[in-house]
């Protein structure tokens, strides 16, 4: 017995080194040289860390706007390499001197705000212009960042938006607010409480849970006992399913509200039946179906590259992708081209049209509401015109 | 092959390290301080150098990673040696120290606009002050529970960062912290030695070299002081030091304060690199990796020490390219070193001493003194 | 105060239920501790493989509507024994192929700390490779949610109930098997002093896989239990729970069964009640939970009963 136990073990550290020595391999094949007429773009976002799937949906969004500018043999192709930041900021200071140094001429990402507060300094130095697709942090347009870009709305355009559809629109007069302790449900919940209370709502109850437990009873008592309209949580879609459930099992009959970072099927695939009816704010507009021919178009090629409907930030990922290939496309190849081509771009893009600021931000950028009917989510429109 | 590879080890050890330590012992004083400067020389000017780079970090700029997390875990790591190492205690929440350190500089550098030389002394006075505090009364409690309380101290330490938005900013955390001032008039070829940017690391690389043998030289000289002989006694029975007349609580308490604020000038050196920190840097998975790599390098032992952080640092980095298994095959790593080395990679030889005897190195021996016969066999091998 | 009171209750309700299933888990924590004065790192990711074996179960069954009567019976008892058997049997994998060679080598019990967190990591990162790391779902309820009676102001689901009695059947099983069997007093005089129990003719190696089992099987009965409560699970469900059946078992005095017992219990009525006040809200539950514990521990250094005799000296 005991023979066989050390052979089990010798067992365990031969494959762990054949595992190792494979790792060697892969990893030093991935620094491949460009040859001449090719444009390097990198991907800096979560490619393998606790929210991939966001960090893939943009990272295949780029690729297609990329590879279908590649299909139609241009002057210069562009060459897409990934960084994978796990979505840590430590991993992303790490990560931002290699894009330098392996001479990006710009970046998709860094995808969320946490990373993007260490990295695009680094990068800001490097003078490589980026574009984040999921980044919602409303203090990062305000660093004086001159290489930076975002497609999409920060939390205080979300807030406000969703805080008067509730209020107005669908005349919830008492809601309950909760957030995940993130930084960005901590924010967008800061924002939507603020805008309720101006909107003449009463924020009933204010929470935060912790993600990455299941034990949420006292907050559902809490909702419970004050007998809320409408809850809004600010956080991701892997808690607020589990949530919704906990809350309708419970007796809650509020309506359910959440943010961008539940706007995804995955989140009625978590919580079946209760999902239905929960009304989904973003500022960006998720693109399943579409009477826009671009739209369906994007919508089709996506599916037909990646075997699945456009997600989260697909959409962005695209537009993101989208204004480094207009800015190729005009001959600009070096990276303070790209970034002064950038400025003058304005087109319409397939989640909303694309036209920065001095900051970086967009201009005109608004909150939109879906909602869950028949296990999909349905665009409603602009908050201000949207009607449940 | 299995029994082959055991030999191999002990081998190694009686051997190559014995004689390694003893060839040391009998080098002279001018001797040694040459090997000390080539090495000091190697790691300033060879490690950080291009070719190394390539093959080091290919996935990501090895300069960056030099200094986090290579040389932070090597800092960290030595300070929690002397907490875990040379006095015994198990220290679960050692993170928290860090973190203190982090936010003395995040808020005083931002808010306040202190100078990091300013703020080095105060976030190091900080995280000894609370090392004090937290040990005071919980040094009182043994071994596990000792365990558990800085478990949670350490969890403490991050939830309420995470919840005081007004003083902490919160799950933002603070961003725009200053870097160390730099002297850009002092310029070895085109590379500016002192000049704290954000693109190129390897100032605060030496930087914190410049730290790490800072802390090696005083660990060195307390571990053949009074205090370090009355941690080993510690260490080794604590009731029987008790009644020789050591002050044990006093003692404890020192360990803890100075494994403290080593981490406390860690965090204010983190901080000042990374110029944003965020509750999330400071979970409990650090707390972990530190002691991972104390006892895989060979717990209480310097060099030891030193080569598991390296190891517990870098080879995720390495594996980069294979990121889904890195986790995995650490933990498949961990787990087979121990089988086979359970005293770490390089023990130190009091350690190996005090394990031979059987008080198991300080925390006592796996199930107690169970004295199957087999195992008192495979000991006195 | 008004939150507390108005939901006094409900919080009880939810606390014991809660509580069971740390009770159950920190079980597990204390019989190996007992034994080896092990803190056994990789629990909870053997708690995190119960679930998976008991999600398997769910969709091999295929069930498209609740289940009623004798068949709801049969279920939730296959899902017991299926979560037992997957834990139970890790556990014993475990200390096969990590902690027995340790244990004849005579290694420390830091060596031995280490390689349980290594074992961790690797259990959680398979199944996070194998499984994916998002949370995965119980595709149709297994026990309808209903409401059985009301408590003060508080209703009872079903659900609850399930938990509860399970939980404390199976204490009062463990408690038999313990007081009332030959292995079982192996179990307990290898705790209370290991070499006398060595003397006396208890057969160590035996005595100590017994204990993986015993342990990894109340945890397989809190991961089919927490499954059919919770309805999902994912890669690092062990990771905070099994934080918190540590500190129950720690709080309970590590070692002692009871303990285990009265700290579940105690630590799952803490975080709601704690919580439930107006002013402190669900993000200090874990700060409430660990000062209560640091408080607990300065009064009592060996936890609110005291351990079973073997660590004292440790």
């Amino acid at each position: 017995m005991r023979k066989f136990s050390r052979q089990a073990q010798v067992l365990v550290l031969a494959s762990t080194l054949v595992l190792a020595v494979s790792g060697c391999k892969s990893s030093s094949s991935t620094g491949a040289a460009a040859g001449g007429g090719t444009v390097k773009v990198g991907f800096m976002g979560d490619l393998t860390g606790a929210n991939k799937q966001l960090g893939i949906n943009i990272h295949n969004g780029a690729k297609l706007a990329f590879d279908q500018y590649n299909a139609t043999n241009p002057a210069n192709k562009i060459e897409f390499t990934d960084y994978d930041t796990q979505g840590k900021a430590e991993q992303a200071t790490a990560v931002a001197p290699k894009v330098i140094s392996d001479k990006m001429v710009a970046v998709i990402g860094p995808a969320f705000s946490g990373e993007s507060k260490t990295a695009v300094p680094i990068l800001e130095e490097g003078k490589i212009p980026n574009i984040s697709a999921s980044a919602t942090n409303a203090l990062l347009s305000k660093n004086g960042w001159k290489f930076w870009h975002r497609v999409l709305a920060n939390d205080d355009v979300q807030g406000p938006g969703a805080a008067s559809f509730l209020v107005k629109n669908a005349g919830f007069k008492k809601i309950a607010v909760i957030d995940d302790q993130s930084e960005y449900g901590k924010g967008l919940a800061k924002a939507v409480s603020a805008g309720v209370t101006a909107d003449g709502g009463t924020v009933a109850v204010t929470d935060s849970i912790d993600p990455k437990a299941d034990a949420w009873s006292s907050t559902v008592n809490k909702v419970k006992g004050a007998n809320v309209d409408a809850i809004y949580f600010a956080g991701y879609y892997s808690a607020a399913a589990p949530l919704v459930k906990q809350f309708k099992d419970a007796g809650v009959t509020a309506t359910f509200a959440s943010g961008d970072g539940t706007l995804d099927q995955a989140f009625i695939t978590g919580a079946g039946a209760a999902a239905e009816g929960a009304i989904l704010t973003c500022t960006c507009v998720l693109a399943t179906s579409s009477t826009d021919p671009a739209v369906s178009k994007f919508i089709s090629d996506y599916k037909a590259a990646f075997n699945g409907d456009p997600a989260t930030y697909s959409a962005e990922g695209f537009d993101a992708g989208t204004a480094i290939v207009k800015a190729v496309q005009a001959g600009k190849t070096s990276a303070v081209d790209i970034n002064t081509f950038l400025a003058t771009e304005d087109f319409k893009g397939v989640s909303k049209p694309i036209k920065w600021d001095a900051a970086g931000e967009l201009t005109g950028g608004g909150t939109y509401i879906h909602r869950v009917k028949g296990g999909k989510i349905e665009a409603l429109g602009n908050f201000q015109d949207a009607k449940l | 092959m299995s029994t082959r590879l055991s030999t191999l080890a002990s081998r190694w050890d009686t051997g190559v390290v014995v004689r390694a330590s003893n060839t040391w012992s009998r080098t002279s004083g001018r001797g040694r301080a040459i090997v000390y400067t080539l090495a000091l020389l190697f790691f300033l000017l060879v490690v950080p150098s291009g070719p190394i780079a390539t093959f080091m970090a290919p996935g990501s700029d090895w300069r960056t990673i030099l200094f986090f997390p290579i040389g932070m875990f090597v800092l960290l790591a030595l300070g929690l040696n002397v907490v875990v190492g040379y006095a015994g205690l198990l220290d679960l929440g050692f993170v928290a120290f860090f973190a203190i350190g982090a936010y003395t500089m995040g808020i005083l550098g931002h808010d306040h606009h202190w100078n990091f030389w300013q703020v080095l002394p105060v976030g190091v006075a900080l995280a000894m002050g609370a090392g004090v505090l937290l040990g005071s009364p919980t040094l009182r409690l043994r071994g596990d529970y000792l365990a558990i309380v800085t478990l949670g101290f350490g969890e403490i330490v991050r939830v309420t960062a995470n919840n005081l938005d007004d003083f902490t900013g919160g799950p933002r955390g603070v961003s725009s912290i200053p870097h160390p001032p730099s002297i850009d008039s002092v310029k070895i070829g085109d590379s500016r030695p002192f000049h704290y940017g954000v693109l190129d690391a390897r100032p605060y690389y030496y930087l914190i070299v410049i730290v790490i043998v800072i802390v090696i030289v005083a660990a060195k000289r307390l571990e053949r002081s009074r205090v370090g002989r009355s941690w080993a006694a510690i260490r080794e029975d604590e009731d029987a030091a008790e009644l020789m007349g050591v002050p044990t609580l006093k003692f404890k308490l020192w360990a803890f304060a100075i494994g403290a604020a080593i981490a406390g000038a860690g965090g204010v050196f983190y901080a000042g690199q990374a110029s944003a920190i965020s509750p999330p840097n400071f979970s409990f998975e650090v707390s972990v990796m530190i002691l991972a790599a104390v006892v895989l390098g060979g717990s209480g032992n310097i060099p030891g020490v030193i080569l598991g952080a390296f190891l517990v640092a870098w080879l995720p980095e390495r594996f980069r390219g294979f990121t889904q298994y890195r986790f995995l095959i650490f933990g498949a790593l961990l787990v087979v070193l121990m089988i086979y080395r359970p005293q770490g990679l390089l023990p130190s030889r009091r350690r190996r001493a005090e394990l031979v005897e059987g008080g198991g190195g300080g925390m006592g021996r796996m199930g107690g003194d169970v004295g199957s016969a087999e195992q008192r066999r495979e000991v006195d091998e | 105060m008004s939150g507390f009171t108005s939901q006094f209750w409900a919080s009880t309700i939810d606390g014991l239920t809660v509580g069971s299933i740390y009770a159950l888990v920190a079980l597990g924590y204390t019989l190996v501790y007992g034994v080896l004065q092990l803190i056994n790192f990789a629990h909870s990711e053997i708690f995190m493989i119960g679930t998976f074996a008991v999600l398997g179960f769910f969709g091999i069954l295929g069930l498209n509507a609740p289940a009623t009567g004798f068949v709801l019976v049969l279920v939730i008892l296959g899902a017991l024994i299926v979560g037992a058997v997957a834990s139970g049997g890790t556990a014993l994998a475990l200390q096969f192929i990590a902690y027995r060679p340790l244990r004849r080598r005579g290694a420390s019990r830091l060596a031995a700390l280490i390689t349980a967190i290594g074992a961790s990591l690797f259990l959680r990162e398979i199944i996070g490779i194998t499984q994916g790391t998002q949370r995965v779902t119980v595709k149709t309820r297994v026990l309808e949610k209903t409401q059985l009676f009301t408590i003060g102001s508080a209703q009872v689901r079903a659900d609850k109930v399930l938990v509860i009695v399970a939980a404390v059947v199976m204490m009062i099983l463990l408690d038999r098997f313990v007081n009332g069997t030959r292995l079982g007093r192996g179990i307990r005089a290898t705790s209370q002093d290991a070499e006398s129990a060595t003397l006396m003719g208890v057969n160590i190696d035996r005595v100590v896989s017994t204990t993986f089992l015993v342990g990894g099987a109340m945890a397989g009965v809190a991961a089919a239990l927490y499954l059919i409560f919770y309805e999902n699970t994912s890669y690092d469900v062990g990771f905070v729970l099994g934080i918190k059946a540590f500190t129950a078992a720690v709080l309970g005095g590590i070692g002692n069964l009871r303990g285990a017992l009265i700290g579940g219990v105690a630590i799952g009525l803490i975080e709601n009640y704690g919580s439930s006040f107006t002013f402190t809200g669900a993000q200090w539950r874990d700060v409430i939970v660990f000062g209560i514990l640091v408080l607990v521990l300065l009064f009592r250094p060996t936890g609110l009963l005291r351990e079973t005799g073997g660590s004292v000296r440790a």
